[in-house]
């Protein structure tokens, strides 16, 4: 029970509804709703308000990150955005909500029912959990697992069986397509992934998220820039964004595995594509951006949610400029790229944690300055390797033939012969 | 070991995002490289040529708006010479400069669209095709200025245009070529050098020159492949052959070359236009004897322009009646896409739409 009780969430529910605790009087707290001896029926309820709590606060962020993302993709456009419904058009992905609750539901008859409709809340389910996790504040989580970092990896992977599923149900062609890439990019993305936090893990000695905030006495993105950077294309990819949207490749596959779907359980892969954005940028600012840490007075919660905007500011400013990459590059980005740059960082890691085992503040910024000439250096050499770089098109023969084509027109007759 | 794999065919289009318009390939796929394609059009076939049969010679420019609806004015442009020709009008030389303003104001606002949508097709989710768009826009502005209409503009008549200019028309084109240059170095800058673009289109459904020669293929993916021929220079029309502008060419003749050859053909329409507004001088639109109702004698006349897509031609047969009694478009786009079937078999998936893009067609000038 003690444990619990740390969690404020937890304690300011569970105190005020039960009394007879001692551990909730030992914390200050006085009389309460429930009579002695309900303490179950306190700590069930408890349990259900969190949850409640916790997902509809999931559900409302991703209301505001619709909006936020239209907001700022109309500006990469010259474009006003939407600004009718509500103050700054704040309303409008509740409109948007609502009109998709009202469709008909339609399913094609060849589909597979079960697995059709069981693919949106398998990949809407796992993203929810993730948020059980991670630390929002200063005793301001839901669980604070001693695995945290590992249930995020092992849960995040259902997102790629969500949509191999609805794509295999919807018995359609192009979302058979989109199910293989989806395949392929789970098992080139997830090994990078896995990686790259590694590196974090070492330095914090722990897989709790909230271990790891606490000992960024410098943040992670400083001292392991090479592991930010593979984390960061890599859950890019993982919650299917541009420049890694291959799976839903409206240019290609019309919408990939959401062809077939309409309704509310389009609403739900709608909801966990925005979601899985919410997710990525909660566990990158978790591991690399230290989390909660800030200055006072500003409150911890305040400064999590800042640090999150600016990384969902960057993956938004990313979809909207990029063009898509094709299969076979994406894949060798993943082999020859992110996972030649992962084997670096962890040497890299393993020798400076080898040298410092406990690294103090001052520790920290010699191994960032250790790995940064290191990082540009791999990035360089990767580059060399794998990038088309412009000066290999040839540019002056471009240049060259230009103005060539200045002989005198040919006569009429001869052109005229058609 | 080998795996043995099943190729799949896949119905692509009418309706889908990537097709500009309603263009339907059958398609089978080994993985993700296209074996096998068969394109299937006519889904827009509107009979225009059999329309033409019943329409005066004036009522027919409304008709060639509606073939390539993203090039009016080089439609028009290219049946009024078919009829200058087979009547033997003399257009007044101030509707002539006119629709060469026109027409190559025109061109700039196709080929912003062929390199916006080519942009799209790489999946980059409207940033660029927007940029795009917005100078397409004011250049529709100039043509609402000149006839009242932004798309279907229908301006062009035998003998020159309509209407003149008004007023304002002149500092707001003054306005437009003195931003343009610049917007269209900033769609160089942000685009050309761009490394996934370079990775995506670099050798992708390169077509010999030969080939494409053979197809009698036209326009800038001809001019990708490195043949120099555009009508304008080859057999000029209108006053194209007292005009100092360059011709871009390419040789690698993959989809890169032919995003470049557009992006510098715009550049060589804003010099044209500057020197068609230095020639330009007071006079009517069109010589005041030519009447309303052309009644041409009997007999057939062919005319070709270089419209951004390629060559577009009109042939007219008369039968001295007020209506033409047969009239054939040749269409560029529809015989540029006859390559398209060497242009993907052996691409990607993923290619497969950007090539298709590159060709730059347009359905409602397919069908007719």
């Amino acid at each position: 029970m003690d444990t619990f009780l740390e969690n404020s969430l937890f304690r300011n529910i569970y105190c005020n509804l039960a009394s007879a605790s001692e551990n909730c009087a030992a914390r200050g707290y006085g009389d309460a709703l429930l009579p002695d001896g309900l303490q179950w029926l306190a700590f069930t309820l408890t349990g259900v308000a969190i949850i409640g709590l916790v997902v509809n606060a999931i559900l409302m962020g991703v209301l505001g990150f619709i909006w936020f993302e239209r907001r700022v993709f109309a500006r990469f456009q010259n474009r006003v955005g939407p600004n009718r419904w509500g103050p700054f058009g704040l309303l409008t992905p509740v409109a948007d909500a609502i009109k998709t609750m009202f469709k008909e539901d339609v399913a094609p008859e060849d589909s597979d029912r079960f697995l059709y409709n069981l693919a949106p809340v398998l990949m809407v389910v796992p993203l929810l959990v993730v948020f059980a996790v991670i630390p929002f504040g200063i005793g301001t989580f839901v669980a604070d697992l001693n695995v945290g970092i590992l249930f995020i990896l092992a849960v995040t992977t259902m997102s790629g069986l969500a949509i191999v599923m609805a794509a295999w149900a919807s018995g359609n062609r192009l979302s058979i397509f989109s199910g293989l890439r989806a395949v392929a990019l789970l098992i080139s993305y997830e090994i990078p992934m896995a990686l790259s936090i590694l590196g974090v893990l070492m330095i914090s000695g722990s897989l709790a998220l909230g271990r790891i905030v606490e000992s960024q006495n410098v943040p992670f993105i400083l001292v392991q820039p090479m592991g930010f950077l593979v984390f960061f294309l890599a859950s890019l990819a993982e919650m299917n964004r541009t420049p890694f949207d291959l799976t839903e490749a409206e240019s290609e596959l019309a919408a990939g595995y959401l062809n077939d779907y309409s309704s509310m359980k389009f609403g739900l892969f709608f909801l966990a594509e925005f979601m899985a954005a919410l997710a990525g940028a909660a566990v990158i600012t978790t591991l690399f951006l230290s989390g909660w840490r800030g200055w006072e007075p500003v409150p911890s919660q305040v400064w999590f949610f800042l640090k999150m905007g600016g990384v969902l500011f960057v993956i938004i400013w990313i979809r909207f400029t990029w063009p898509r990459l094709r299969i076979d590059q994406m894949l060798a980005f993943a082999w020859k790229g992110l996972f030649e740059l992962t084997l670096v960082n962890l040497t890299l890691a393993a020798i400076l944690i080898a040298v410092w085992p406990q690294p103090t503040t001052t520790q920290l910024w010699m191994m960032a300055a250790i790995n940064w000439p290191v990082f540009f250096a791999s990035i360089w050499i990767i580059g060399k390797v794998m990038g088309v770089r412009p000066h290999q098109i040839d540019r002056t023969a471009m240049g060259a033939l230009y103005p060539v084509a200045t002989d005198e027109p040919a006569p009429a007759s001869e052109a005229s012969e058609q | 070991m080998t795996l043995k794999t099943e190729p799949i065919t896949i119905n692509i289009g009418p309706q889908h995002p990537s097709t500009h318009g309603v263009f339907r390939m059958r398609v089978t796929f080994d993985g993700e490289t296209v074996v096998d394609l068969e394109p299937i059009f006519g889904y827009l076939h509107r009979g225009s040529e059999k329309l033409a049969e019943e329409r005066t010679y004036t009522q027919v420019v409304t008709l060639t708006d509606r073939m390539d609806y993203v090039a009016s004015m080089t439609n028009n442009q290219g049946y009024i010479l078919a009829v200058e020709k087979l009547t033997g009008i003399e257009p007044s030389p101030r509707g002539v400069w006119l629709r060469m303003i026109a027409a190559e104001l025109q061109r700039i606002a196709s080929h912003l669209v062929a390199v916006g949508f080519l942009i799209q097709d790489l999946g980059a989710w409207g940033t660029p095709l927007i940029y795009a768009m917005r100078e397409r826009e004011k250049i529709l502005d100039l043509f609402e200025m000149l006839c009242g209409a932004r798309i279907t503009n229908s301006y062009l008549r035998p003998g020159g245009v309509f209407m003149d200019a008004p007023d304002e028309f002149w500092p707001a084109l003054d306005i437009l070529l003195a931003d343009l240059p610049q917007r269209i170095d900033e769609l160089d800058q942000l685009l050309t050098n761009n490394e996934i673009i370079v990775a995506r289109t670099i050798n992708v459904a390169v077509v010999e020159p030969e080939a494409m020669v053979n197809a009698s293929i036209t326009g800038p993916m001809l001019r990708a492949g490195g043949v120099d021929w555009d009508l304008r220079h080859r057999d000029p029309y209108d006053y194209y052959d007292q005009v100092e502008f360059e011709r871009p060419l390419h040789t690698a003749s993959d989809n890169n070359a032919r995003y470049w050859v557009r992006l510098q053909e715009m550049r060589e329409s804003i010099k044209i236009v500057k020197q068609c507004i230095e020639r330009i001088e007071p006079g009517p639109v069109r010589p005041p004897e030519v009447p309303f109702l052309v009644r041409p004698p009997a007999g057939d006349g062919y005319a070709a322009v270089e419209a951004p897509k390629g060559e577009l031609g009109f042939y007219l047969v008369s039968d001295g009646g007020i209506a033409p009694y047969r009239c054939h478009v040749r269409a560029p786009s529809l015989i540029n896409l006859t390559l398209l079937r060497e242009m993907l078999v052996g691409g990607m998936v993923a290619d497969m739409f950007v090539s298709f893009g590159s060709i730059d067609i347009n359905m409602g000038e397919v069908d007719r």
